[in-house]
């Protein structure tokens, strides 16, 4: 399986966890399946509600938001296919705590934002046995397909 | 007959169905009917101590079913029940010591 994002979706992405910093931001990917390429067309940036103090290192997306958001996808006609956050003056790898929290299905899209400069994203999904994260691929289209 | 809504995360282990229908009384019966008659649900919605998983969330009609009798919660014809995932994670780097993630 394959992420595949037009570059604006990425820069939007990055923009994003730039906001935010030194706070971790995050957002859900948005878009269509096709075979075996997920193909993210638009995101949906939501609130960090984790603890304000411990913003920087964690984020959480509330259930309500969850529910509008689902609501959202479905008057689009489009799936969720993934999240996106931000991992302030870390690796844009995942952490323990990323795993024990993550679902199946969705791509879990990284973005290390150092200094204030996001760097660098990766792409990770749960294994089926929830055992680990794995890399997965990510396609970055340099324009917007129609 | 209730529906209910799978989110998009979980329907890979449904049929890919975004809802089912269900007959069913209450919220825990509903859950049960529903993983007997997709068993690569259960470990997405249970962990191995038969608990529900942290960022399992459900709503009757909208409601969060912690606001109203959580799994015996009634359920009647018409009834739309949705399973909702909270979403959480973050960088390595431990907590100060206290913090604990409530939902």
């Amino acid at each position: 399986m394959t992420l595949s994002l037009p570059q604006s979706v990425l820069q939007r992405i990055w923009d994003d966890g730039q906001a935010h910093y030194p706070e971790e931001g995050a957002g859900l990917i948005l878009g269509r399946l096709q075979g075996e390429t997920r193909r993210g067309s638009s995101l949906l940036p939501l609130a960090n509600a984790f603890e304000a103090t411990a913003r920087g290192r964690r984020y959480r997306l509330t259930a309500d938001d969850m529910l509008r958001a689902e609501a959202e996808a479905d008057r689009l006609d489009l799936d969720i296919l993934g999240v996106y956050h931000s991992h302030p003056d870390h690796p844009p790898r995942p952490s323990e705590f990323d795993r024990d929290w993550a679902l199946p299905f969705y791509s879990y899209l990284i973005t290390s934002v150092q200094a204030g400069r996001a760097v660098e994203s990766r792409c990770w999904r749960l294994t089926e046995d929830r055992a680990e994260m794995v890399e997965e691929p990510l396609e970055i289209l340099p324009q917007e397909a129609s | 007959m209730i529906a209910v809504r799978i989110p998009s995360a979980l329907r890979p282990y449904a049929d890919n169905q975004k809802e089912i229908p269900v007959e069913a009384a209450s919220v825990d019966s509903a859950l049960n009917i529903l993983t007997e008659r997709f068993p690569a649900l259960k470990p997405h919605l249970y962990d191995e101590t038969g608990a529900l998983r942290q960022y399992v969330n459900l709503f009757v009609n909208e409601q969060d079913v912690r606001s109203l009798q959580g799994g015996a919660t009634p359920l009647q014809s018409g009834d739309r029940m949705m399973i909702v995932p909270s979403i959480a994670g973050g960088a390595h780097a431990e907590l100060p010591t206290g913090f604990r993630l409530s939902l």
